[in-house]
């Protein structure tokens, strides 16, 4: 079992959970996801690890709520326990001097930017971070980001904030302006990072991006995560998560993302009733 | 002896085990076999010789002494029937159910010469099933020695290692990545074939023994080999990781949806419960026309749980024909009575998606069988111009798994083989590592339990050995 020591809400829909794991939290680096399951009849929710402490032995992770799952892991509070939390699981990310790097947060995807944008800073990087949501209210861990950031922007969807627009234009703009930068660190859903490279490709910026496919052991067991990377297919959960973006078929990542759209759709149906039913 | 030894029955045939209909067993995900009925046993149990020189016993792969506890049976000694098997065979429940008897030691029967063979299987089922009803009884342990073994992995190399070496009065803790325990018995075979109640029981058997379980650690990723040496104070580490990577055709349209590894299919299913969906968070799809390729076990339960699941027409996708299809006689024939169609000398050549990314069809091609090739096996080569379109939605891929690679990538110095497989020296079971042992599909790649249990057998004695040496030295 465990305990959730500290909850806190991030944004309209996400939540910050900090978790008693110190096996995890010993051992886990930047770039690395765990899998949690809430209880006996829950999924294997596969999150990617948004911040860890080795001394407090407690793992971070931000979670939106979105589906039953998400849905019922918000109904725990602080000092409740969650069943299974494994990890840390994929491949860490290679952190060097590499001189000028641009990381894009999208949405959730700023979450697991941030270790990061810590570790990348932490090497000697300059570091320019560039946040984006949909609306203001949703750019979470501002302070953490600018800690280690030497230059911050914001774009919002409904433009309520910085740039009206996507992450991927404003790094278009900056790069437009004449900023150089040496990497580029895209995080979020598959159609932002898709943007991005689009992007990228065009100034020749190597680029990775971070995929949070469907999995279901997320130890190379199932190939539920499969995924086109350089012609090749590849095992997001012991492969990646980080792959070279300019090499993800992100046509066919976005189809095998919808799978399970229809029983999500029902499971939350389900789920509606039963509470309506407890009233 | 007290009393002159009953006649044996000179029946022919093996008495039949009591079976759900297929009408009705394809509705549920009950057990299909239902097990003898007292009478059953008696008059299988009497069909045995007991040969003074038997043959079954070398057809064991962990030697079971076969007509000692068949003979215990006759002698209505039930408790002396198990522990004769448990001398050898620590989880007979799950052997008696899922063993392949008929290439082991009922292939080798005496009996089987003249008549059917004696139903060994079943009647160790019997007896297991009735040892779990009246209680387990726990053996003798050596006196606790202090010395820690770690053990990765619950499945059957790692639950007999653990068992064996618990026994012999080892600190041993179990390291399972999963949520739950027994590995392959519990994500893998379902539970019409395999009761997880059952896996349950032979895991709390083991753990009476004083085998501690740590569920969710990763070993490789959450521990190193090293860490488990030099930081938690193990001596000794036997790797049981089972055969967890999965084959895929490598035929175009792979990644489109509704194409899914058996592994995937299966663990949705049985681990994570998810024909129960809603009411368990995981859901699992299933078309109404699904393609199983491969012919192994495997392949026979992907097939089975697919037409459990609604799928209206299920087919088996086999390039060779039927004499060479891997799978046990019994669960072909127990696919087939359930409606499953053989789809034989037929290889896959391309799946086909519709623009949304989803399964609409795979092609296929017809194979006629060649000359023998490295595996004794007709090789099957294709027959041009008879390729055809096969009307599916759903393709289950099951043509095999390699061993998981997460161990060997993490650990330097740890040899592996061509197919990833971990090197072991035959005798002890020691790897290219000093005091890292391993067994089961992690060396051999996929095979069956009871080979794994053997190989776990075999790994707990080459760790007493390796450990006494190190302290003679000391």
């Amino acid at each position: 079992m465990f305990k959730i020591v500290k909850k806190k809400r991030v944004s309209p829909d996400s939540t910050l959970y900090v978790v008693e794991a110190p096996l995890v939290a010993r051992s886990c680096e930047p770039g690395q996801f765990i899998i949690l399951r809430i209880d006996e009849k829950g999924e294997r929710i596969p999150l990617t690890i948004a911040d860890f402490d080795r001394q407090k032995g407690t793992i971070t992770i931000i979670v939106q709520e979105v589906g039953v799952s998400t849905i019922r892991l918000n109904e725990l509070n602080e000092g409740d326990c969650i069943r299974d939390f494994v990890g840390p699981l994929g491949k860490h990310m290679e952190v060097g001097k590499v001189g000028r790097v641009c990381t894009l947060g999208g949405g959730l995807g700023i979450a697991p930017a941030y270790p990061k944008v810590r570790a990348l800073k932490e090497a000697g990087n300059y570091m320019v971070t560039i946040l984006g949501a949909r609306s203001s209210d949703r750019l979470i861990l501002r302070e953490e980001m600018a800690r280690y950031s030497d230059e911050v922007y914001y774009t919002t969807d409904d433009g309520s904030e910085g740039l009206h627009g996507f992450v991927s234009q404003k790094l278009e703009q900056l790069l437009k302006e004449g900023q150089k930068y040496d990497l580029v660190v895209a995080i979020g859903p598959a159609l932002m990072m898709r943007a991005t490279i689009k992007v990228t490709k065009e100034f020749n910026i190597p680029t990775l991006v971070s995929l949070d496919s469907i999995m279901v052991d997320g130890t190379g067991m199932c190939g539920s995560c499969r995924v086109t990377v350089a012609g090749k297919t590849q095992f997001a959960c012991v492969d990646g998560p980080i792959f070279d973006g300019f090499a993800v078929d992100f046509d066919e990542m976005m189809k095998r993302q919808c799978r399970y759209n229809k029983e999500e759709k029902s499971a939350l149906d389900h789920y509606c009733q039963a509470k309506e039913g407890a009233k | 002896m007290s009393e002159e030894k009953r006649k044996a029955n000179l029946q022919v045939e093996k008495t039949p085990i009591p079976e759900q209909k297929a009408a009705d067993r394809v509705q549920n995900f009950t057990e299909v076999a239902l097990g003898y009925t007292l009478e059953d046993m008696i008059n299988e149990a009497d069909r045995c010789l007991e040969c003074k020189k038997p043959t079954c016993i070398a057809g064991c792969p962990v030697e079971v002494d076969i007509p000692g506890f068949i003979g215990a049976l006759r002698q209505g000694d039930y408790r002396g029937a198990i522990r004769i098997l448990k001398g050898t065979n620590s989880l007979p429940a799950i052997c008696g159910r899922v063993c392949p008897q008929e290439t082991q030691c009922e292939e080798v029967c005496i009996v089987g010469k003249k008549r059917q063979s004696v139903g060994i299987g079943r009647l160790e089922r019997w007896a297991a099933d009735w040892e779990l009803q009246n209680g387990v009884e726990v053996p003798e342990l050596a006196p606790n020695n202090g010395i820690k073994v770690a053990v990765v992995g619950s499945g059957p190399a790692g639950l007999t290692c653990a068992g064996d070496l618990a026994k012999l009065g080892y600190d041993v803790t179990i390291f399972e990545a999963f949520h739950d325990t027994g590995g392959v018995l519990r994500y893998g075979i379902p539970e019409f074939r395999l009761p997880k109640a059952i896996v349950d029981r032979e895991v709390n058997y083991v753990k009476s023994l004083g085998v501690k379980l740590e569920l969710n650690v990763v070993v490789g990723k959450t521990y190193s080999l090293e860490c488990l040496f030099k930081q938690e104070g193990f001596s000794a580490i036997f790797l049981g990781t089972g055969a967890g990577l999965p084959n895929f055709m490598n035929v175009p349209g792979e990644n489109y949806n509704g194409v899914y590894s058996a592994n995937e299919f299966l663990t949705r299913v049985n681990l994570m419960k998810g024909y129960l969906f809603p009411e368990y968070d995981t859901p699992v799809w299933v078309g109404n026309k699904v393609a199983v390729v491969g012919a192994g076990n495997v392949a026979m339960d992907g097939a089975r749980v697919a037409k459990r699941l609604g799928a209206k027409e299920v087919y088996i996708v086999y390039r060779r024909s039927r004499t060479e299809m891997p799978a046990r006689i019994e669960e072909i024939h127990h696919a087939e009575e359930e409606g499953i169609i053989l789809k034989l000398l037929t290889a896959p050549t391309e799946v086909l998606g519709d623009d949304k990314g989803w399964v609409k069809g795979m092609t296929c091609i017809e194979m006629d069988l060649g000359e023998p090739d490295s595996s004794g096996r007709r090789r099957p080569v294709p027959k041009a111009g008879s390729e055809y379109f096969l009307d599916v939605d759903t393709v289950i891929v099951a043509i095999g798994q390699t061993p998981n690679p997460l161990v060997p990538q993490s650990t330097p110095g740890l040899k592996t083989g061509k197919w990833g497989n971990i090197e072991v020296d035959p005798e002890t079971m020691m790897t290219s590592v000093p005091g890292v042992f391993a067994g089961g599909d992690a060396v051999t790649g996929a095979a069956t339990v009871i080979e794994a249990m053997g190989a776990g057998k075999k790994a707990a004695r080459g760790i007493q050995a390796y450990i006494a040496e190190k302290r003679m030295k000391k």
